[in-house]
């Protein structure tokens, strides 16, 4: 066990080191330069003033060059200084995004394994039929919604129509004249609808991942010796099948990382909720590069460690894995 | 059985809680008296980025500065300069300096006094080639900058410059906090300190930036008393939020104003106000193209363009026809030259003088070439893109084959308009309130980032351009700048096709709104909630 987390830790490296040469090239490659593409086309603004400023962000120098002095200092574990006008340190700025960003995700992870493993379960135990269908229509459709569109839609609904949930943000006008219990009723109410559309696209995936692993484990034998013992079919399910059934279904947690990421740039602007999706992409819309590596950067390391996880708690459970 | 019982339960809870908020129609009509205090929410799509308003260069940065600091100038109603920190200013016998006697009572937001000290920081901090500014460039050409006393600065220019009086309106900045000190690390940065009508309160990233009402402006206390800025990156959510009353005020699309906001309970509760934005939309041509070479191609082109039914069926008549790069409500504005109606026989009749013939297939050749061009419009400008696609009709029914190719802004800018490869764009210039058109139509601003990309290029133009420059007396300035805009009119570089209006929705409790030529914001100070019609308890004033 220690040997394969140690080439797991160490094949970690050159991928990470990989991810961040891929996306330094392809940001730098965009056109548009940071600092001066508001003021692209601005008459006030000289030739002169622009060389000025470049060279103040130290775009003059040869892209390799960059990334090496980019690199050095990430090495070091500091991500530099904004481009955007506030020069805040990168660092700062993630941090005091990051919380919402995971707390959201978390909660929408949390609402997926709740409702995706159970419908899992039914559309397993009742193959084709006609709840099963309705149920593989209803993920599949909350998967393939546009994100955008549906919390447009529910944000008509929910806030305007029925005037019952707020539009957008996460916190009221009047928050800091509130008292504690109706500051958490107050925030509460703000990311109802932000954490159930991230999860709603997400259920598709965990019940699909279910119902198939579960189907799988129904068809081994020992199960049909359990049958054949008379042992009832709830309890065949739930304590003979479920339990094998659940170890695929814990590989999907690391592997989602990813998905909650970039699934947070959309609905973070469209509910205007002040967490990292937002900052990446007003940092990609400003070409804010130390930013965006960051936020890059961590979401990669975040995503490598998710899937270690997954493959040692894998291993953990699954003896074939660990041995072989 | 017990889950529909739950339905129903939830679908009668719906009902009883999307009715019941009623209110009179006439609620609002009262103008009621002015009183101090209520919030007035706004949104913004991006975050302001820094409130050192010379560091910056977004929108929300500097709307946010502006009721923050003030300048030594600023325009009133009708865009005529007035003193702001500035009691009054006297202008040399040559024109080449300007004497700037400040007000005496103006203190910063911690108490300490303004005195010329701060603009000589200001000017200084500008020019510093350490700084990385956008708006140095009227500050260099300054000679010489001197404090006379405490409440007098001098500034001497090498030769007479029109813009430079209002370069002043730039805003001052605190030098007793700021000198010596490395101005893109300060504080001030996300917590600044102005003379301004407004004292910064609260930021929070991504979300909200709060201001509240300055009790001891020079110009008098404002009657609102706390402003918010609500930071929401999707349009469609802010106009969502004011529906929702969630924002009290919004810029609207003309669809939004004529269609969208159609309805009792959106007239109930906003007014609608508008006013000529400063922006014109324009189609531009490159003039070393062989075709766009000749004037009488690009006159053609004008009359073969229907601008009135761009402005009526695109902007849903929410806009003007322009004629030249000014708004008609300017004064450098002449509305007396020359203008291309819709004319098909004089586009063709010109263009078979140009030499061009109609072949087999309907388009025009010249010399065996076909009469076809591709125009650039930048992604996510819908209005441009409809506009190219109308021309696109217009023109190919007079034998033009336009083609449209839609591109994201900074590869545009970048890789097409910098490298001069392009035939035609449709883009957008916006007009400086300050009527210098130099660096967009002088011959000599054609380099690599400059902003005569077209190639313009006339000798008389250029004469008028430097002279309306180095003419501080309006009259002559006009008459250099009326002539200017003749020429532009019969040498059509471009085809000016419109100026739109900006429609704003602000809550109808908000009085004492009077757009101009300024736009909205330059009375701000003065909006005001009646008592009896306040939504916001704002925590009183502020105690600096």
């Amino acid at each position: 066990m220690p040997h394969y987390l140690l080439k797991r830790l160490l094949f970690m490296i050159p991928m990470l080191f990989g991810i961040t040469l891929i996306s330094f090239v392809v940001i730098h490659l965009t056109p548009g330069e940071p600092g001066v593409l508001e003021a692209e086309m601005n008459p006030k603004v000289t030739k002169e003033v622009r060389e000025r400023i470049r060279a103040y962000y130290g775009l003059d120098k040869p892209l390799h060059v960059q990334y090496y002095l980019w690199l050095k200092r990430v090495v070091k574990l500091d991500f530099g200084t904004s481009f955007a006008p506030d020069r805040r340190p990168v660092i700062d700025k993630i941090k005091e995004r990051l919380p919402i960003t995971i707390t959201i995700n978390l909660f929408s992870m949390v609402l997926i394994f709740i409702i995706g493993i159970p419908i899992g379960i039914y559309c397993a135990r009742y193959k084709d039929s006609l709840a099963d269908k309705f149920l593989t229509a209803f993920v599949f459709a909350g998967y393939a919604a546009p994100t955008f569109w549906l919390a447009l839609l529910l944000m008509m609904f929910f806030g305007v129509y029925l005037e019952m949930l707020p539009i957008s943000g996460i916190k009221s006008f009047d928050f800091t004249d509130l008292n504690p219990f109706e500051k958490v009723w107050d925030i509460t109410k703000h990311l109802i609808l932000p954490v159930s559309i991230s999860a709603f696209g997400g259920l598709a995936g965990v019940s699909r991942y279910m119902k198939n692993s579960l189907l799988e484990v129904l068809r081994q034998e020992y199960i049909t010796t359990a049958r054949a013992k008379g042992i009832p079919e709830s309890i065949i399910l739930r304590k003979h099948a479920l339990r094998n059934a659940l170890l695929p279904v814990i590989t999907i947690l690391g592997l989602s990382v990813p998905g909650l990421i970039g699934g947070s740039v959309i609905f973070e602007s469209i509910f205007s909720i002040p967490g990292m999706g937002q900052l990446f992409y007003m940092s990609v819309m400003a070409r804010d590069y130390p930013t965006i590596m960051g936020i890059l950067v961590i979401g990669a390391f975040l995503t490598l460690l998710g899937n270690l996880l997954a493959d040692i708690m894998y291993a953990f459970a699954d003896p074939r894995i660990r041995i072989g | 059985m017990y889950l529909r019982k739950m339905l129903i339960c939830v679908i009668v809870l719906f009902f009883c809680l999307s009715c019941g908020k009623k209110k009179d129609t006439a609620f609002y009509d009262d103008p009621g008296t002015p009183s101090y205090g209520d919030t007035i929410i706004t949104a913004s799509i991006g975050e302001p980025s820094n409130l050192i308003p010379m560091l910056s260069s977004d929108s929300p940065s500097h709307e946010v500065a502006s009721y923050i600091y003030n300048g030594l100038v600023k325009y009133d109603r009708n865009l005529n300069v007035i003193g702001d920190l500035a009691e009054s200013w006297e202008i040399s016998k040559d024109n080449l300096s300007f004497t700037f006697h400040l007000k005496r009572n103006v203190t910063w937001h911690d108490g300490t006094p303004f005195t010329a000290h701060d603009v000589m920081y200001t000017y200084k901090v500008t020019i510093d080639p350490k700084t990385p500014t956008a708006y140095s460039g009227d500050f260099l050409l300054v000679k010489k900058a001197e404090v006379l006393d405490d409440f007098t600065f001098k500034v001497t220019y090498e030769k007479p410059f029109a813009p430079a009086l209002m370069s002043w309106g730039i805003a001052v900045l605190p030098r007793h906090l700021l000198e010596g000190k490395d101005i893109t690390a300060s504080p001030l940065r996300r917590a600044p300190i102005g003379t301004g009508p407004f004292i910064f309160k609260e930021w929070t990233g991504g979300d909200r930036l709060i201001l509240m009402a300055n009790p001891r402006y020079f110009e008098g206390r404002p009657y609102i008393s706390r402003y918010m800025m609500r930071i929401i990156p999707d349009s469609a959510t802010t106009f969502l939020e004011l529906k929702q009353n969630g924002i009290d005020m919004a810029g609207l699309t003309p669809m939004q104003t004529l269609r969208q906001t159609d309805f009792p309970k959106f007239k109930r509760e906003f007014n609608k106000f508008k006013y000529l934005s400063f922006t014109y939309v324009y189609l531009g041509y490159n003039l070393r193209h062989q075709f766009f070479k000749d004037k009488r191609v690009r006159q053609a082109i004008s009359y073969g363009i229907n601008k009135q039914e761009i402005i009526d069926g695109i902007l849903l008549g929410e806009g003007v026809e322009a004629t030249g790069p000014f708004k008609p409500d300017m004064w450098a504005y002449n509305g007396n030259v020359k203008k291309y109606a819709y004319d098909k026989e004089k586009a063709l009749a010109l263009l078979a003088e140009a030499g061009f013939r109609k072949g087999t297939d309907g388009i025009l050749y010249k010399n065996g070439t076909p009469f076809e061009f591709t125009v650039l419009v930048n992604q996510g400008n819908d209005v441009r893109i409809k506009c190219a696609e109308l021309i696109q009709r217009r023109l190919s029914e007079i034998g033009i084959r336009v083609k449209i190719r839609v591109i994201e802004w900074a590869a545009l800018i970048n890789e097409f308009i910098d490298k001069r490869n392009f035939e035609a764009v449709m883009l957008g210039w916006s007009i400086s309130q300050d009527p210098d058109p130099f660096d967009i139509w002088h011959s000599s601003k054609q380099g690599k980032k400059e902003l005569n990309f077209i190639g313009f290029e006339n000798k008389e133009a250029d004469d008028l351009l430097v002279k309306a420059r180095h003419t501080l007396d309006r009259a002559e300035r006009k008459g250099y700048l009326f002539r200017f805009q003749e020429i532009v009119a019969e040498e059509q570089p471009l085809t000016f096709l419109f100026v739109p209006y900006a429609n704003i929705a602000i809550q109808k409790r908000f009085k004492g709104i009077d757009p101009g030529p300024a736009g909205l914001m330059y009375n701000f100070i003065k909006w005001y909630v009646p008592e009896n019609q306040r939504r916001y308890k704002a925590n009183a004033a502020l105690s600096p």
